[in-house]
């Protein structure tokens, strides 16, 4: 059975290496600032203990005040499971580190969410539209599309 | 004088019998050498996503069907299940066996098709699949039996499954159960020792362990190299802790292994049909769930062992009888990741077999 890890304890850690990262850890999620999200997600794949080799999911939400960008991170290793999260609040232009580089599962799915939410993510080799074609306007995973 | 020689770039697809679907790889070539692949994939999307924000909950399982069409209860039960966690329901037990019977007869006819397009793929035109069809053909009956379709069967609901199987279901699953083993060993005669499909496959277009798992590939394609990661074992849903089965692994990763891996797991899930028959409850099916369920404010993240690989469905719920948001992951499109990494160096006509050795449905990579 794959453990869910208690999300409190991992903040804690993530803060004592990492200071003003965390934004707020409930049961579900650990929420981090965008701007030390490479970081954290460096942090987590590399320290022994948590392991975390396996990016299964990433996905976005637009909860129309705030982009979430949602990371479910496994270390098949320990068999433990982890759900990270970033916010963004710009509208207009809104960006997120990318991930590509630690977990290349990352790669199409950053595209995706590019294409049909309009998330950029910086440091992401070969960002342009997946699904819809080139040319396309709008993003329509947004909640205000149609 | 030498020769002045330099790359240029194929299209192959998007309408292409080997592309399994709308598929289509911009390939730059040396020669017949593959030196770069891009994938551009789309053509079949139809904003599933989008689509399931304004349906109801139930509304939304027939849409799953259209994901993978070729293990379409696979998904209605990786949608039902992540449904049931965020809402808390309790199912019935016949209503769980009856699940994974379908779920594992779905496994072995996407696996038949899989490996008889991937014999295919690899110049043995059609005979192996007429083979497998066979017996596919029988499976299609059965499911024809319980709920009247071929392809997308909507067959299970939230809380269970539409309703139960008729009288004649059973027998005739337990004589096709009871015939499967020997047709496996046919196929394995036939195939797995033969010349061509050695000389084509053993060593061709190797996936290494460590770039298997960063790029999260699932399913057989993970299994192949060498990593024993099967979610019916690591992260058990549904009853398939009560089951007693084995995960097949291969050794090296290469275009061999994956269909190895396939061929095994055929087996496999025969001896979870034999003791999910066995174990088959009486009583009711389905739960009683409200017509326009409203799941408690959350989120959820279910993921379920597909044929294919992980699939997993992540819904946000605000409590309204829609899902916020509806997203799915599909195996497939993360797994096609690997495809460049396999190929390059390798010819064209590896290509087409490494891609058939992926299995990937459209359906569900472009959503």
């Amino acid at each position: 059975m794959t453990t869910a890890l208690n999300c409190e304890q991992v903040a804690k850690k993530i803060t004592r290496a990492l200071p003003g990262a965390v934004v707020a850890a409930d049961k579900a999620a650990v929420v981090v600032t965008s701007k030390s999200l490479y970081q954290v997600a460096e942090f987590l794949k590399n320290t022994p203990a948590f392991d975390f080799d396996y990016l299964t999911n990433l996905t976005a939400v637009d909860y129309m005040d705030y982009f979430e960008v949602i990371y479910h991170l496994i270390s098949l290793k320990h068999n433990h499971s982890l759900v990270l999260k970033t916010r963004c609040r710009d509208r207009d232009k809104p960006v997120v580190p990318s991930v590509v580089s630690l977990w290349r599962s990352a790669d199409f799915q950053e595209r995706e969410i590019y294409d049909l939410m309009g998330i950029a993510f910086e440091g992401h080799p070969n960002l342009k539209r997946l699904l819809l074609w080139e040319g396309f306007v709008g993003h329509p995973l947004r909640r205000d599309y149609l | 004088m030498a020769i002045k020689t330099e790359p240029f770039i194929l299209n192959i697809g998007p309408q292409h019998p080997s592309t399994h679907g709308v598929f289509r790889m911009r390939v730059t070539l040396d020669g017949e050498v593959v030196v770069d692949l891009e994938p551009v994939i789309g053509y079949l999307h139809r904003g599933i996503e989008k689509l399931g924000e304004a349906r109801t909950y139930t509304q939304i399982i027939p849409l799953t069907d259209r994901l993978d069409y070729v293990a379409s209860m696979t998904n209605n039960l990786a949608y039902v299940l992540a449904v049931e966690k965020l809402a808390g329901i309790e199912i019935p037990e016949r209503g769980e066996y009856l699940r994974i019977i379908m779920a594992e007869t779905m496994r072995i006819s996407s696996h038949l098709m899989a490996v008889g397009f991937f014999l295919n793929d690899l110049g043995a035109m059609m005979t192996p699949v007429l083979y497998m069809w066979r017996e596919r053909e029988k499976l299609l009956d059965l499911y024809e039996m319980v709920c009247g379709q071929r392809l997308t069967y909507n067959y299970m609901r939230i809380g269970g499954v539409s309703h139960d199987v008729p009288e004649e279901f059973l027998p005739a699953l337990k004589k096709w159960v009871a015939e499967m083993p020997r047709f496996i060993d046919e196929y394995d005669q036939l195939l797995s020792q033969n010349e061509i499909l050695l000389a084509r496959t053993k060593g061709v277009c190797i996936l290494p362990r460590e770039t298997a798992i960063n790029i999260a590939a699932s399913g057989p394609v993970l299994r192949a190299s060498g990593v024993k990661w099967d979610l019916r074992k690591a992260d058990p849903y549904s009853i398939y802790d009560r089951f007693d089965f084995e995960i097949p692994v291969g050794s090296v990763g290469d275009n061999y292994d994956r269909y190895w891996v396939r061929m095994q797991e055929m087996r496999q899930s025969v001896r979870i049909l034999e003791q999910a028959i066995a174990q088959l409850p009486e009583g009711e099916v389905c739960a009683k769930v409200p017509q326009l369920l409203r799941p408690p404010v959350g989120e959820v993240y279910g993921h379920i062992e597909a044929p294919k690989g992980e699939l997993g469905f992540y819904l946000v719920s605000d409590n309204s009888i829609a899902p916020y948001r509806f997203h799915i992951r599909p195996p497939t499109l993360i797994n096609l990741t690997a495809l460049k990494d396999m190929v390059i160096g390798w010819k064209v006509a590896d290509l087409i077999i490494t891609f058939g050795s992926i299995d990937v449905c459209l359906g569900e990579i472009d959503r």
